[in-house]
């Protein structure tokens, strides 16, 4: 994946809990055997609503997604954040994730930012009030800065991640340094376990 | 080890964590080993892909199982599928298990049906296991005491190409429901009053494993409905420790372990369940005794109530961010605050999915049926979670109580659940769902998903508005 390091720019305030991945993709989209061009599904329900944010002229371009608490419920379906990066967002900020979805979004080098409550809520208050505000989000620091607002906050990260999101490192790869454990773990697998085959 | 140097009490889900770690580094999560990993159609095209960009094979086609439900019809499977881009998806699916020589149970296989009810069926899930699939209610497996959680995509190339996967130690949680359940309160009304009591974030980082006499009482379907629905908890899994009742479940199943071997795994499965004394992180407690049959009126499972119940007012919510959604809901759902549940009336009835798609199910939902008729006008489907599951309910003569009542009596797969097949609601339709996710669209765009249990959906497609089995007396 491509390493992600600072990402500035404008935000999409998209001020609504528990949007679940049905709403970021909808089913009729996971139909596709590719892994690109989900842009275009994004929020698709969503979007045949005219006054729907993200259809608002001042808000084209962003990339970053300001959201309510618990983005990604639901669905396991990684086509969510392949819909989200297509269309062009590199940073997610919300109070709660999804525990699948967040997952998703580190094994394709989609920032989830995890936020405070209250830092969130101010967050979403500011870019609706002026769409053209710039953030500055810093994954090595784990900051989140809009200076004109003169709004801080931080999100956490453990090591590992940040690593592997600051280098664009493959899980794959990472897991196969540990090949060896992987054979000798094998060799000692209960009798009674089953296989597909037969 | 604890302090004095005995070993310090664990409970079920950590137990199975630690026998199937691989590595383990401080700062690193834990690479667990992957003892079953389940495919289908939708997940896993993308998998196979990077498989094949990177050069690399599968570890272990042997631990794989793969079947087609997500797109399959549920109408005419002796004829090619309609939708060409679902047919493509389904073919992918199958030539990509034949190229990495992975075992696939494609439409119309005997074998074949949804992920999470073939898995159990087939005795490919046994208690103590670490079970994946590239599906959210992979949960369902827990039920059998195994470890068992739903992954996206990337996850599943990972675990095709090394059977391990890196994964962060969970905190643990127990929900303790206690108490008989009254007569019509069903696993579905247990695990829609857990949900309605922690909400949809409420499992949120951790693994639930489902304690208490309510529980030790329910059959293994209806262990598997509980567990399948702690994703909509935001639990990261659902687990039930394995009893008598899962070992006479398992016993005998196609790939369930035989004679010696079978006493071995009795022996290990038998000391899988969490020690006295073992600490959960978050304890949360139900009245069985108390609980009534459950019905959604919102827009996901936390929002939820008793049938005899009304529709909330969104001001009642002390929260912002509830008060919000609870009103958007409304909007969505076409609903008035203060509307008795039994007062709405459906236009649709579905029984199936991984949540309700079981034998028991089917028998629940007939017993009810048997010598009534469908509401006029309303559309009622039944779509069994499987072949196997299928072929038993007809060997029961169970398809010809649902046909007599006016039901349609389907083919296997997810059918309307999540509507990626022709069974689909239109703009404003309003169902009755055993399924799983009342969301936005899920059971096609702009209709209203009402989540309920088979009882429920049965007595309901017969009075034409929510209703119990008693409501028809």
């Amino acid at each position: 994946m491509k390493p992600l390091h600072v990402v500035t720019g404008r935000a999409v305030p998209l001020d609504r809990t528990d949007v679940d991945t049905d709403q970021i993709i909808p089913s009729d989209w996971l139909k596709r055997v590719e892994r690109t061009g989900f842009g275009a599904g994004l929020f698709s329900e969503w979007r045949d609503d005219r006054n729907f944010i993200l259809n608002q002229t001042e808000f084209i371009g962003a990339t970053i997604l300001v959201a309510g608490p618990n983005f990604g419920t639901g669905s396991s379906r990684e086509h969510a954040v392949w819909a989200l990066m297509d269309y062009g967002f590199e940073v997610i900020i919300s109070p709660r994730f999804g525990d699948i979805f967040r997952n998703n979004c580190t094994k394709q080098g989609l920032l989830p930012a995890q936020v405070d409550p209250d830092f969130g809520r101010a967050l979403l208050d500011s870019v609706l009030k002026d769409p053209s505000l710039e953030l500055t989000v810093d994954v090595a620091r784990g900051t989140i800065e809009v200076p004109a607002a003169g709004l801080t906050g931080t999100f956490p990260l453990d090591e590992f991640t940040r690593e592997r999101l600051l280098n664009g490192w493959d899980d794959i790869g990472l897991t196969l340094r540990y090949e060896s454990s992987i054979g000798e773990y094998e060799t000692h697998r209960a009798s009674w376990l089953p296989v597909t085959t037969g | 080890m604890a302090a004095d140097g005995s070993e310090s009490p664990l409970t079920l889900s950590e137990k199975v964590w630690d026998r199937h770690v691989v590595h383990s580094a401080a700062g690193e999560p834990d690479i667990l080993f992957i003892d079953l990993h389940l495919i289908h159609e939708v997940t896993s095209p993308q998998a196979f892909d990077g498989l094949r960009l990177a050069g690399r094979s599968v570890r272990h086609p042997e631990l794989t199982v793969a079947t087609a439900d997500h797109n399959v019809p549920t109408t005419d499977i002796d004829k090619p599928v309609a939708d060409p881009v679902s047919a493509r998806q389904l073919e992918v699916l199958t030539a990509n298990c034949t190229e990495f020589g992975i075992t696939c149970y494609p439409m119309g296989n005997a074998n074949q049906g949804i992920v999470h009810i073939i898995g159990p069926e087939l005795g490919l899930t046994l208690p103590g296991m670490t079970v994946v699939c590239g599906d959210s209610h992979t949960s369902t497996h827990g039920a059998f005491g195994a470890l068992a959680f739903g992954i996206g995509t990337s996850e599943v190339e990972h675990v095709l190409a090394t059977q391990t996967l890196p994964q962060t130690r969970p905190e643990t949680m127990s929900v303790e429901v206690e108490g008989d359940l009254p007569a019509g309160v069903t696993a579905k009304d247990i695990v829609l009053a857990v949900i309605g009591v922690i909400g949809t974030a409420g499992g949120s980082g951790h693994v639930i494993e489902y304690r208490g006499s309510a529980i030790r009482a329910l059959s293994m379907e209806g262990r598997m409905t509980v567990c399948n629905m702690s994703i909509e908890a935001g639990a990261r899994a659902g687990m039930v420790a394995p009893d008598d009742t899962t070992f006479a479940y398992v016993e005998g199943r196609p790939h369930a372990p035989k004679a010696a071997q079978w006493e071995k795994a009795l022996e290990d499965w038998r000391t899988l369940g969490t020690d006295v004394g073992a600490q959960f992180a978050k304890t949360v407690t139900l009245d069985a005794s108390a609980l009534r049959p459950h019905v959604t009126w919102g827009t996901n499972p936390g929002q939820v109530v008793a049938i005899d119940g009304t529709v909330p007012d969104p001001d009642s919510f002390a929260e912002e961010g509830a008060r919000e959604a609870a009103a958007r809901a409304l909007q969505y759902m076409d609903l008035r605050a203060g509307t008795p549940l039994r007062d709405i009336s459906v236009d649709t009835v579905f029984i199936g999915s991984c949540t309700n798609g079981r034998i028991e199910d089917l028998r629940s939902a007939a017993t009810v049926l048997r010598g009534r008729q469908v509401r006029s006008g309303l559309r009622a489907l039944v779509v069994p979670g499987s072949h196997r599951v299928k072929a038993q309910a007809e060997a029961e003569g169970l398809d010809k109580v649902f046909t007599a009542a006016g039901f349609d009596w389907r083919e296997p797969g997810c059918s309307m659940c999540l509507a990626m097949n022709p069974d689909k609601l239109a703009v404003g339709e309003r169902c009755a769902s055993t399924s799983n996710r009342n969301f936005e669209g899920r059971q096609g765009r702009g209709g209203r998903t009402h989540l309920v249990s088979p009882a429920v959906a049965a007595a309901t497609a017969v009075a034409g508005h929510f209703a119990t089995p008693e409501d028809l007396l």
